[in-house]
């Protein structure tokens, strides 16, 4: 591979953002193609050397040591309420921890919310993030591309509170014609079916789902554009001089070598829908009736659920009872990364 | 955002109207029971501690944003930092001795030990529980059509409990004969946060709707009907924007939203909701406390069948000592107070709750003049 023709990859796309970043850094160890005449000069070990060494292993360490630290305190803070817990913490739809002597709470509605709104955000947001990175690499013109990226980056930028907002005001009632209409006519499919909570008002799976692809957008675009950005050269060229046509590029070049940093892309995007708290605060209706597998249910995922209650937190035990609940949603964060790594190990042979 | 605040201001202007024409009209409220605001003449003895510090309750939290303008512009010099981190919390910390005093939606409670352990952090001296603020709780509601309804407690519970669905149902027909109630799902919105209010509202339930309330209280709401939104600017948007919906919301926010307000019937006739007769129902309230500790008998106000009174508030303490503050702190929490009783209450309908009526007020003042 050609990596002068290539842009700098970003750190997040995967592991090889490390060592894309090496030649730099230590330019010893590549003697026989120095890259530069200026690296020739430096063949002996500075102390620069042995600071940034021990500053990059101890941000390694500082954060797996973190994160290790934040899943046992979960897991100390959520075991007496969990031993209080009447009915099943897994498999019950209740949820009421107000009176300790008799706390009655399980995760599974929180649980399907959760990953039914932020799949639903995946199933739009990925095609339209796959259209924007290939428009941008591979069909805009150069001038425009940049411009164009950064306004998509600005998407990013946007608080989660104004979304919410959004969502609520702006988008759910647009939406209700759309969702009415959907579950008058595809009702008959459990996901369009009527739901627990009305679509008047617009707090439903729905519209929070629409909300959540927007937010997410932004990230798996950015990711993806710079993957893509990177396919090598001569194997575009490659095709090209075969007489393919520009569909055909895309499709035998540019998608099979992005693919892996795509998947990761909308991993990524997925595990940011999933821990989304604000927005989905203002804009999901909570509701006492079970998920019923349809888009137009209300509910909480695990996040809002924790936003909602945590301001009158006065009892470990009922605070320990949401601890949990968070304990299962960094369960399944960690989950959705791995399959994400798994992911893009497992393309790794092809770069 | 820049929308709403405009409403929010539009809401208080509106609200100040509302109050200023209801005084006049409501044939069914005695005059000699008006408020006591905006008396000014209480001398307070100001001094001490220049910052004190109190947390608790974020229902108060606006009602103690009122307090402490009234007593800088009282008390040169003098200040309160008030932090709104929840009932439990202001407990916690008065008992730490973190804080000077407490604010709670609930009193002190016995069972819990909280009793033993404030006496404990007032060195032996009881703590009292005096309630300071109280917010009136609106039935708001949105129907085309319908602006003057008349529910019972009984009705409220079994809307709240889905056992009354439609609005054309013979139970709402039986209480607001003259009105023309269509055939439409009556849409119980609810508060999805954990809020006092709800937990207020649901005691209320229990109280006055004569056994057709039978889900208890609690910060959640246990109805199991209609759906949630979040904080009070939550619902009250929601019910404003869906006809047919209805929801309980601190009075402030149902007017923001231009929602109907329902009267309560509690057995004596519809009673609209205004000082006077929140007014009413404090002054009817029976206390449960010894002496100067003011625990309120709350089924006292709620089941309340009085004519006039709107049983249907929420009432928050202050949660202080008799006892065993150093000189410095004790002046100034007394001063503090005292302006609260009495200055503080005039600004306090602006922000959406009820200032407290005359005959309470003195029953408060005796309190915190006995504090030392």
């Amino acid at each position: 591979m050609n990596d002068r023709t290539v842009a700098p990859r970003p750190a997040g796309t995967g592991s090889t953002g490390a060592r894309a970043g090496v030649p730099a850094a230590r330019p010893d160890s590549e003697a026989p193609i120095p890259p530069t005449t200026e690296a020739d000069q430096k063949t002996i070990v500075r102390p620069g050397d042995r600071i940034f060494a021990g500053l990059a292993t101890g941000s390694g360490i500082f954060i797996v040591v973190l994160i290790a630290a934040i899943g046992v305190f979960l897991l100390l803070q959520a075991i007496p309420s969990l031993a209080l817990d009447q009915v099943n913490f897994l498999t019950s739809r209740e949820w009421s921890t107000g009176d300790v002597d008799n706390m009655r709470y399980g995760i599974l509605d929180l649980f399907l919310v959760t990953v039914v709104s932020s799949a639903f955000a995946l199933v739009i947001a990925m095609p339209i993030a796959l259209g924007i990175a290939l428009f941008l690499t591979q069909y805009a013109p150069r001038r425009l591309a940049r411009p164009f990226a950064y306004v998509i980056d600005l998407l990013a930028a946007v608080p989660s509170i104004i979304f919410g907002l959004w969502g609520l005001l702006v988008l759910g009632p647009v939406l209700t014609p759309i969702g009415e209409w959907l579950t008058s006519n595809l009702g008959w499919l459990p996901l369009f079916a009527e739901g627990n909570v009305s679509i008047e008002l617009g707090g439903t799976i729905f519209t929070a789902g629409i909300v959540l692809a927007v937010m997410i957008l932004p990230i798996i675009t950015a990711v993806s554009r710079e993957v893509f950005d990177r396919t090598p050269v001569t194997h575009v060229e490659g095709a090209i001089a075969l007489g393919a046509t520009k569909w055909e590029v895309v499709r035998t070049t540019v998608l099979p070598f992005g693919k892996a940093g795509y998947v990761s892309a909308s991993m990524l995007g997925l595990g940011r829908a999933l821990g989304e708290t604000i927005a989905l605060t203002i804009i999901l209706s909570g509701t006492g009736a079970a998920f019923a597998w349809s888009l137009f249910d209300g509910g909480a995922t695990f996040a809002s659920k924790i936003a909602l209650a945590a301001p009158e937190f006065n009892d470990p035990r009922t605070a320990g009872a949401y601890i949990a609940a968070g304990l299962v949603l960094f369960v399944l964060t960690f989950g959705v990364n791995a399959i994400a790594r798994s992911i893009v190990a497992g393309h790794k042979e092809y770069e | 955002m820049k929308t709403k605040r405009h409403g929010a201001v539009l809401g208080l202007i509106a609200a100040g109207a509302l109050l200023l024409t209801a005084c006049g009209s409501d044939a069914n409220t005695p005059q000699g029971q008006a408020p006591a605001t905006g008396e000014s003449s209480t001398p307070v003895d100001c001094g001490g501690k220049s910052k004190l510090s109190a947390e608790g309750s974020s229902a108060q939290k606006n009602a103690m944003d009122t307090f402490v303008q009234a007593y800088q512009q009282k008390c040169q010099g003098a200040d309160l930092a008030y932090n709104a981190s929840g009932s439990g919390a202001g407990v916690k910390q008065f008992i730490g001795g973190q804080v000077d005093f407490g604010g709670s939606d609930s009193p002190l409670s016995e069972s819990k030990g909280e009793v033993a352990k404030a006496a404990e952090r007032c060195q032996g001296n009881p703590a009292w529980n005096l309630p300071l603020v109280f917010g009136p709780v609106a039935v708001g509601y949105k129907l085309e059509g319908v602006t003057d309804l008349t529910l019972s407690g009984e009705l409220v519970a079994k809307i709240f409990n889905g056992t009354v669905k439609k609005w054309n149902d013979p139970a709402v027909a039986a209480l607001n004969g003259s009105a023309k109630l269509p055939d439409k799902d009556i849409k119980v919105v609810y508060r999805s946060d954990e809020s006092g209010t709800t937990d207020n509202f649901q005691l209320y339930l229990d109280a006055a709707s004569k056994g057709a309330w039978t889900q208890g209280a609690g910060k959640q709401f246990k109805g199991g009907v209609g759906e949630a939104k979040e904080k009070s600017a939550g619902v009250a948007q929601a019910v404003g924007s869906v006809d047919g919906a209805i929801t309980y919301v601190e009075l402030s926010f149902a007017q923001d939203n231009k929602l109907s307000i329902a009267k309560i019937d509690n057995g004596s006739g519809a009673v609209e909701l205004n000082d006077a007769s929140v007014g009413k129902a404090i002054d009817g309230a029976k206390i449960k406390g010894t002496g100067n500790d003011l625990v309120l008998d709350l089924d006292s106000i709620y089941g309340s069948t009085e004519a006039g009174t709107y049983p249907l508030l929420l009432a928050t303490y202050e949660i202080v000592c008799s006892k065993g503050y150093d000189a410095d702190t004790a002046k100034a929490v007394k001063a503090f107070l005292t302006v609260a009783a009495t200055d503080g209450q005039a600004g306090l309908a602006d922000a959406g709750y009820a200032p407290v009526p005359q005959a309470f007020q003195e029953k408060l003042l005796t309190a915190i003049k006995a504090i030392a």
